[in-house]
């Protein structure tokens, strides 16, 4: 167990620089598909791995590559997925600033999979010092003919370029994200088209995160099925885990999917345990936007089975009793956490993230923090817990991307598996509220 | 070509053709509203979520249901796709929840508003919206603007259709409006201090379904339900200069551009005949103008009385303790607001 694929090296000195990183393999596995494979077999490949998209949505990467439109005379893009926002997920900064060349040399090989002569990396606007890392990267690509004209004298030719966004959340949603690389607002799109017939400047587009780009390399290397061999079921080969929140070892973790939770939050080759001996009281699975499980359904399902770190198992039960792995960004909190408190925060910034495109998400995420910051404030009645389920139940589905979604599971999930603590803050508001959080609640507000 | 059913009502429709249109071609209470979509926009719709609803069955080759709402505004029909509209409660519950997220920033200042009378949130409020609100916090305000020697911005009402973005894009040149800022304080604004000076622009405030842009030249001259609309024409080298005069005695007070029965332009106008041609010699009169939409105009001016007691009796039934609300002397008076 353990079996590291992208983050094997991450700890070689140098590693960022190109020689240090073609002396350990880089570059191999482009080599390999420019002069042995053709780009269907490169696309094989990927379909036999079992990889799925590591960005949220966990949909098959090779599936979603062999629906790209292939007109004659029209460029196809690949767009790299480096807006990394959802709070709790940081697994593609370290990947990209530790490894870069990784992303690079994957960009490359899958650009080379479907027949793409540019490529572009969105980053957010946040991650200014990772973008100029990965310029400094693309620049060593270029003067070692890894990029440009005739790569490998393979007669492959690709540009790959950085673009940096101005940190908004929504440009993490791929539409979005095209708008916004075309230097237009970060409106999402509505689909259909999708951007595999309709992306970017209106030609076929492949949108993939950073880390599924990166799988690429390891895939080609070692061939889709080793790949698949790792894992269970259908959630195949590696993931990067952000683990933050009230555990002892935060940080990036490689698993090899199937690693049970318990497992992960306890075992000293991960999170190792709780902080200060406390107890575990609930964990976000996948990233803010999942719903939020606490300690006994995170560990184990419904059915009392363990629960593993797999798109399955960690979906088992649907929203009733599961949650999903979404991106990976593990929050444990321990049982001195407010989820009230913790639920208006993730309120808060989803009320901030919304493009405002669409009425539900615009008007009822302000909606919702406005109510949360009432209840926070001791002001709350029981009527308003009622309130704000029904307007998460009239946010979710009913929008044009995600974000809608997004901000309303933290909401459900919250009251349906932690009722008792909005009606205690109801209840009891003015005695529970604490000093120090009511000046930052009022502080936050009124920036 | 392809076979539709909408509430249970069948319609042979083109490929391509949307779902909202197909429902516009059987006509009658299962067309579902609108607020952002206009037929002759393009990229326009899809924004409001009004006209949001439930595909049963996908289509003949793949009949599995949608699994979400959809706006049937952008969304093409498929040979054999079933959708309900006003036979499915929880669409409906789904589409009341849109039209109060609308409400819960908007003024409400109707009393004031120019708007008032013929605006399709008015319209759609009455028509699928809840009589209370469960909204208790300040609305947000902004300034008023004026863009523009002609019209005013009021961003209060604004419900941010795009329709207006996408008017200036279209229909006219150089546009120096957009939207700026985003989520809940997204506002439709100015590039800098620019003001819209074009000779189409004038067609924004037409497109408006709301009173966040209005005619500066007919602000507060009158309340619509006492103007009466007549369709005229001139000869223009601009436009088609197929307008709507709008009468109070024998006083143009404002042109418009003409409206079909779903609130749509179907001609733009230029600005000279909107805001400089307010005299009848500058006009062929056509005749009256027949409005369906508006409930106020036409209560009014076209339909029997009768209509509208019927209306009202049915609006009183559903009011708690309706039956005892007695209307005043005079309620049914045209000449009394």
């Amino acid at each position: 167990m353990g079996r590291k694929l992208l983050l094997e090296n991450d700890h070689i000195e140098g590693i960022r620089k190109l020689d240090v990183y073609r002396k350990h393999g880089g570059y191999s596995s482009l080599e390999k598909a420019l002069k042995t494979m053709t780009p269907e077999q490169v696309v094989e490949e990927v379909k036999a791995s079992g990889l799925r998209g590591r960005g949220g949505a966990g949909f098959p990467t090779g599936m979603k590559w062999s629906f790209i439109a292939k007109p004659a005379g029209v460029p196809r893009y690949v767009v790299c997925n480096a807006d990394e926002s959802e709070p709790g997920t940081f697994k593609d900064r370290y990947l990209m600033e530790r490894i870069p060349h990784l992303l690079i040399e994957g960009m490359i090989a899958s650009s080379f999979a479907l027949g793409a002569r540019t490529s572009f990396i969105y980053i957010r606007g946040e991650y200014f010092y990772v973008a100029r890392i990965l310029e400094q990267a693309i620049a060593e690509a270029y003067e070692a003919g890894l990029l440009g004209k005739n790569i490998m004298n393979s007669g492959f030719d690709h540009d790959c370029y950085v673009q940096v966004g101005a940190g908004a959340y929504i440009c993490g949603e791929e539409t979005a994200l095209i708008e916004s690389l075309e230097g237009k607002r970060g409106n999402p799109r509505i689909k259909p088209p999708f951007p595999a017939v309709a992306g970017l400047y209106g030609c076929p587009t492949v949108v993939n995160n950073v880390e599924t780009i990166a799988a690429v390399v390891p895939i080609i290397k070692d061939g889709g099925a080793a790949y698949a061999s790792i894992g269970v079921g259908k959630s195949t080969g590696t993931k990067l885990i952000s683990a933050s929140g009230h555990i002892n070892k935060p940080g990036v973790y490689e698993i090899e999917l199937g690693v049970p939770v318990e497992e992960f939050i306890y075992s000293e080759q991960y999170c190792g345990g709780i902080r200060n001996g406390k107890k575990l009281k609930a964990v976000v699975a996948g990233g803010s936007s999942v719903p939020i499980l606490p300690a006994d359904l995170i560990l184990k399902t419904a059915a009392g089975e363990s629960r593993l770190m797999t798109y399955e198992s960690l979906a088992d039960g649907g929203f009733a009793s599961g949650t999903m792995l979404g991106s990976g960004g593990f929050i444990v909190m321990d049982e001195d956490t407010s989820i009230v408190k913790n639920l208006w925060n993730f309120t808060r910034f989803y009320h901030h993230e919304s493009c405002g495109q669409c009425s539900p998400c615009r008007e009822g995420t302000g909606w919702m923090e406005k109510i949360l910051h009432k209840i926070l404030d001791g002001n709350g009645t029981l009527a308003d817990v009622d309130l704000l389920w029904d307007i998460q139940s009239k946010i979710e589905g009913k929008t044009i991307c995600p974000l809608g979604d997004a901000a309303s599971w933290p909401v459900a999930s919250a009251i349906r598996h932690f009722r008792s603590e909005f009606e205690e803050y109801v209840r009891n508001g003015k005695s529970i509220k604490d000093v120090k959080h009511y000046f930052r609640l009022h502080q936050v507000a009124e920036a | 070509m392809a076979k539709v059913t909408i509430d249970g009502i069948s319609v042979e429709v083109p490929d391509g053709t949307t779902i909202l249109q197909a429902a516009r071609m059987i006509g009658g209470d299962i067309v579902p509203p609108t607020m952002c979509y206009h037929s002759k926009l393009k990229t326009s719709g899809g924004y409001c979520r009004t006209c949001i609803v439930k595909v049963t069955k996908g289509s003949e080759k793949d009949p599995r249901p949608m699994p979400k709402p959809v706006a049937s505004c952008r969304t093409t029909v498929m040979d054999g796709m079933e959708v309900q509209n006003l036979t499915s409660p929880d669409l409906l519950e789904a589409r009341a929840g849109v039209v109060e997220f609308l409400l819960i920033n908007h003024p409400l200042d109707c009393p004031v508003c120019d708007q008032a009378g013929e605006c399709d949130l008015q319209n759609l409020a009455y028509e699928n919206g809840k009589a209370g609100t469960r909204y208790e916090f300040p609305r947000r305000e902004f300034e008023r603007i004026d863009i523009g020697d002609k019209i005013q911005l009021h961003m209060n009402r604004c419900i941010l259709c795009y329709r207006c973005v996408k008017t200036a894009d279209q229909v006219t040149d150089g546009r120096v409006h957009g939207v700026i800022n985003r989520g809940d304080v997204a506002e439709i604004s100015t590039y800098i201090t620019n003001a819209i000076d074009n000779d189409f622009s004038g067609n924004m405030i037409d497109v408006c379904p709301v009173g966040a842009l209005t005619d500066k030249t007919f602000r507060f001259k009158s309340r619509v339900w006492y103007t009466k609309p007549m369709d005229a024409h001139c000869k223009c080298t601009k436009c088609s200069g197929k307008v709507r005069l709008w009468y109070k005695g024998e006083e143009v007070l404002r042109v418009t551009g003409r409206r079909d029965q779903f609130g749509e332009v179907t001609d733009w106008i230029c600005n000279e005949c909107r805001f400089e041609k307010k005299k009848t010699s500058d006009w062929t009169i056509e005749g009256p103008a027949h409005i369906d939409r508006d409930s106020v105009i036409s209560a009014n001016h076209y339909e029997s009385l009768k209509a509208l007691k019927a209306d009202i009796d049915r609006q009183r039934k559903a009011l708690p303790h309706g039956d005892k609300v007695t209307l005043g002397h005079g309620a049914l008076d045209p000449n009394n607001q």
